[in-house]
């Protein structure tokens, strides 16, 4: 009797949450479109995510790459079709493992970070500072930082794509000896628009709500450092499951019209 | 109890303006009722100190005062304006004539000091002269509060009391008429407390301003106050200057100052 009760306090509490995101979303793009715009902070933000989650996303995608191809390749060879590596690694990359593993790193790396840092500001009242002086503080920390990561998500996913073929390129040359214009002329024949197109569409959802979910963690923390932990931890969490429901929606609708 | 000892409060001239009222505040979170009926009357170039335990709903007061808790009723008058009835942007303007010294000084942490005294400095563009040079209000601020050298820090690389110091200057930015402080001297050692108190006052016939101090430390209140207010049960218990209250024969008027 107990359990049952917990677990229906659980799942109400779980559609507050929704109720609660869905809310902080459409707050977001009221303010999106309205005066001042805090183009500074935006750029600064797009400079943070971007260089500093860039290096992580470079070297992640390079040992995908290496992996995928060094466990594929026995299989393809045993088919004798080893001259579909390049075809079979690029749609896979460039369609599915890319995007979601880049967008699982930066979940980890940048939603964390927001949902710890504006966790913090709250804790400490910065938050609350910003708000006495003037300045909107969603505005000013929430709209910039979910844009931003809106934006850099794509270009992210684009760099870590890029590193993984380049490290499955350099297995096939070290196995078959191909050369680097072959094997990229095979992966631009294989890779179609009806590929890319979706793909890099649920990207920029996958930034926002990389971005959505840290801030509404952050930004409605509770008392304590306890509050700040649960805040980057939730905000993984969240994030993660967000971003296979999102690209489970995405896959779905590309089936459908392509 | 508050009749008797309100015909010992000093009387102000007829001449001497309301700045802040207070009337009939309520609020409650849940169950708990934290403001019964709270009334309050600041007047021009007053220091008036707000006492009470912890707990008592000196902070929810002073943060209903400023906008960032909304009370459940009563009336709010800042510089005759009835701050329930102001739009955002109205309010926001009347934000810039209120400073708020926050209990752990809410000092930006990923900014500099100077960018922490800019900050206030972006909306209110319009109160400055025309191609406003931010550095000549930033370096007078902190030269007002002893600090012109630190300038160049984070608030990481600052003492209690400099942070605390360096919140005043923040506040003092925009030269506002009223500043509340919210335990201004908690946290600190006593001679840094001290120093705090004096400056309080300096500040106060520079800029001449009215100030609302919320605190425990009765050293503080006797330097500084000209008038004081118990907040008990929700109310305000008991009003006078420090000498009335401290020469009290009620109980829970003597163990404030025991």
């Amino acid at each position: 009797m107990v359990q049952s009760s917990q677990l229906a306090l659980n799942i109400k509490n779980f559609f507050i949450e929704i109720g609660e995101l869905a809310y902080f979303s459409s707050r977001f793009f009221r303010e999106l479109f309205s005066k001042p715009f805090e183009f500074k902070e935006l750029l600064r933000q797009c400079y943070n995510m971007g260089n500093k989650s860039l290096g992580l996303v470079l070297i992640t995608g390079f040992i995908i790459g290496l992996v995928l191809t060094i466990q594929t390749r026995p299989t393809l060879e045993q088919f004798g079709a080893e001259s579909w590596m390049p075809s079979m690694v690029s749609i896979s990359i460039v369609r599915e493992i890319g995007p979601i593993i880049t967008a699982l790193i930066c979940a980890g790396r940048i939603g964390s970070g927001i949902g710890a840092e504006l966790g913090s500001m709250r804790v400490t009242e910065q938050i609350d500072a910003m708000e006495v002086s003037g300045t909107n503080p969603f505005k000013y920390l929430v709209v910039t930082r979910v844009l931003a990561t809106t934006l850099m998500i794509p270009i992210l996913v684009f760099f870590g794509d890029t590193m993984a073929l380049y490290g499955s390129f350099l297995v096939e040359n070290l196995n078959g000896d191909v050369s680097f214009f072959l094997y990229f002329d095979k992966v631009f024949h294989a890779i179609e628009y009806s590929d890319l197109l979706p793909a890099t569409i649920k990207t920029f959802f996958f930034g926002y709500a990389i971005g959505l979910v840290g801030c509404y963690k952050g930004y409605y923390c509770e008392k304590g450092t306890v509050g700040v932990g649960i805040a980057a931890n939730s905000a993984v969490v969240y994030t993660s499951m967000l971003l296979f429901i999102i690209d489970f929606i995405a896959v779905f609708i590309t089936d459908i019209f392509i | 109890m508050l009749e008797e000892i309100s015909n010992i409060t000093p009387k102000f001239n007829s001449e001497i303006k309301t700045i802040l009222e207070i009337k009939n505040l309520k609020k409650s979170f849940g169950n708990n009722q934290v403001l019964n009926g709270f009334n309050l009357e600041l007047n021009e170039g007053e220091n008036l100190v707000i006492m009470g335990k912890s707990g008592s709903g000196k902070s929810v007061m002073i943060k209903c005062l400023i906008g960032l808790i909304e009370p459940d009723s009563g009336s709010i008058r800042v510089m005759g304006q009835e701050i329930t009835t102001l739009n955002q942007t109205q309010f926001d303007k009347l934000r810039s004539e209120i400073g708020f010294l926050f209990q752990g000084s809410a000092l930006y942490d990923s900014m500099t000091v100077r960018e922490n005294l800019e900050f206030p400095l972006r909306h209110h563009k319009e109160r400055f002269e025309k191609n406003l040079d931010t550095t000549a209000f930033v370096e007078e601020a902190l030269t007002n509060v002893g600090l012109l050298h630190a300038i160049d820090l984070m608030p990481s690389e600052l003492s209690g009391g400099m942070k605390r110091r360096i919140a005043l200057a923040r506040t003092l930015i925009l030269k506002p008429k009223i500043i509340l402080y919210d335990e201004p001297t908690s946290g600190l050692d006593p001679i840094t407390s001290k120093e705090i108190i004096q400056l309080m006052k300096n500040i106060q016939k520079q800029y001449k301003t009215s100030s609302l101090i919320i605190t425990h430390d009765v050293d503080c209140a006797r330097v500084i106050a000209n008038r004081m207010i118990l907040l008990i049960d929700g109310i305000n218990y008991v009003e006078g200057n420090y000498d009335t209250l401290k020469n009290s024969s009620d109980e829970k008027v003597k163990a404030f100052f025991k």
